[in-house]
């Protein structure tokens, strides 16, 4: 059900709830604990929108994906193995633990850089909650600007302005360059997976 | 400690962790569609979902948000139906003419990679087209850009469902003589269902993308007039109330998102319920 939920709702959801949750009880808790020591905690004046609660609202969205796509891998795991391994007198426990180990690792992985690929493009949801200063974030509480929220926020000047359209197909062309990468290695891998499982 | 009762402990403490996990799954559900309908609810109006914005809307001015209701639904069924109109003869030809073959393989995984591509890409590519092609933003051009973002969801999906027609009916209907024209018939019938299933689950991708109609369709408080004029949409028309600084507009964006919300579970439950209704003629 989470996947079907569009990522305004998301985005609506950290507005609301994780943004406020940053700001008021994470922040003042990390920069008094951690933040004295480490510059990736300090938060001086944190609004909340940060990429912290980017992150957090990304995870959300993200990990529907990854369980549907772990599923698939591991129901290509024949019957026979774990079959094998129960006779052999293991818990359910093991027989999930080997099983996992041996068949369902790459796929995992692959689960979780396509997790990453779907984050790294998602637009809406990030561009509600991250805060969109353009400089680079030195710490979990600071605000970010991700490349998609770049394209959106400044489509609609580019007309006015020569080389900005180039500039923001340069973002564009980056962005899809990263996620295709991702895409393509990560599928092979799992049709790999669905293949040796026919065999 | 005795080796069994160590292997059992560690068991039960890993299990108890799975199930913790799946609790916190169903929590954080809970909570956001907690959250949206309590924040939502209070604000929602028949006068919201039933006339278009007025003068000063976004200053907490009367109307509601029935211009973006209607362009939402006119984006998401145009592009549902263009992409159909490319998906389904796609699967069809990959099942009844192209067989078991390589081509095949790499359609599928082309689509998959389609399938990943963040919208926001789709739509600055949409825009580019539009500018070609000297469009403006428009329902047209809307329409176009999300038919490209839902092409791969409808041609996997429907793929995955005639994958598993039975070999039988494709020998016997040969047997009959028929051509491969009518065996896609013959098919079609079988995988009505799935279908059925694919297309309300790219209408429903199509309502909830807001990236790729952002430059595309543009916005417009005004009702849909035409395939050459803008249209508003919903996931829009929810970021730019939450853009303003009103508290009363702003409520208005979480009764939109729980419009949206509540339409998209509405094609779930739909979705679920034609593969029962429509199953009658399919062979098991």
């Amino acid at each position: 059900m989470l996947v079907g939920i569009p990522s305004v709702v998301y985005g609506l959801w950290g507005v609301l709830v994780l943004v406020p949750l940053v700001r008021d009880v994470l922040a003042p808790l990390a920069d008094r604990t951690l933040g004295q020591h480490l510059p990736l905690f300090a938060a001086q004046n944190a609004s909340g929108y940060s990429v912290l609660a980017g992150g957090a609202v990304l995870a959300v969205m993200v990990f529907p994906l990854i369980v549907s796509v772990v599923d698939e891998v591991l129901r290509a795991v024949p019957r026979e193995m774990r079959e094998a391994l129960l006779s052999l007198g293991a818990t359910r426990w093991e027989t999930a633990k080997c099983v996992v180990r041996r068949r369902g690792l790459p796929g995992i992985v692959a689960a979780v850089v396509l997790g990453f690929s779907r984050a790294f493009g998602e637009t809406l949801a990030v561009l509600m909650v991250v805060g969109n200063v353009p400089r680079i974030p030195g710490s979990l509480f600071d605000p970010a600007y991700p490349l998609p929220a770049l394209i959106a926020n400044n489509y609609g000047e580019m007309m006015s302005v020569p080389l900005y359209e180039s500039a923001l197909m340069g973002a564009a062309l980056l962005l899809l360059l990263v996620v295709l990468a991702f895409n393509i290695v990560a599928r092979l891998v799992i049709l790999r997976l669905g293949k040796g499982a026919a065999a | 400690m005795k080796r069994i009762t160590r292997r059992k402990l560690e068991q039960a403490v890993f299990v108890w962790l799975m199930r913790l996990s799946v609790a916190a799954a169903a929590a954080i559900l809970g909570l956001i569609l907690w959250t949206i309908t309590a924040r939502g609810l209070p604000a929602l109006s028949w006068e919201m979902l039933t006339q278009p914005p007025k003068g000063g809307f976004y200053l907490g001015g009367g109307g509601g948000i029935l211009n973006a209701i209607a362009g939402s639904l006119a984006l998401a069924v145009g592009a549902t139906a263009l992409a159909a109109l490319a998906a389904v003869p796609l699967v069809f030809y990959l099942h009844v003419y192209a067989g078991r073959s390589r081509m095949g393989d790499w359609l599928r995984l082309a689509l998959d990679v389609m399938w990943g591509i963040p919208s926001i890409v789709y739509g600055a590519f949409g825009f580019a087209l539009m500018v070609m092609l000297g469009l403006r933003a428009s329902l047209l051009a809307g329409i176009i850009t999300l038919a490209f973002v839902v092409v791969p969801i409808i041609a996997r999906t429907f793929d995955e469902v005639v994958v598993l027609a039975p070999r039988e009916l494709k020998a016997a209907t040969f047997a009959m003589g028929a051509t491969r024209m009518e065996y896609m018939g013959v098919l079609l019938r079988q995988t009505l269902p799935g279908l059925v299933t694919a297309l309300l689950l790219a209408f429903g991708r199509g309502i909830g993308d807001a990236a790729s109609v952002l430059f595309t369709a543009g916005y417009t408080d005004a009702m849909p007039s035409g395939l050459l004029r803008p249209v508003a949409s919903l996931p829009l028309a929810i970021f730019f109330q939450l853009a303003t600084p009103f508290p009363e507009v702003q409520a208005r964006a979480y009764a939109s998102a729980l419009v949206l919300t509540v339409i998209i579970l509405l094609i779930s439950v739909l979705a679920q319920w034609s593969l029962t209704r429509l199953g009658r003629h399919v062979i098991r």
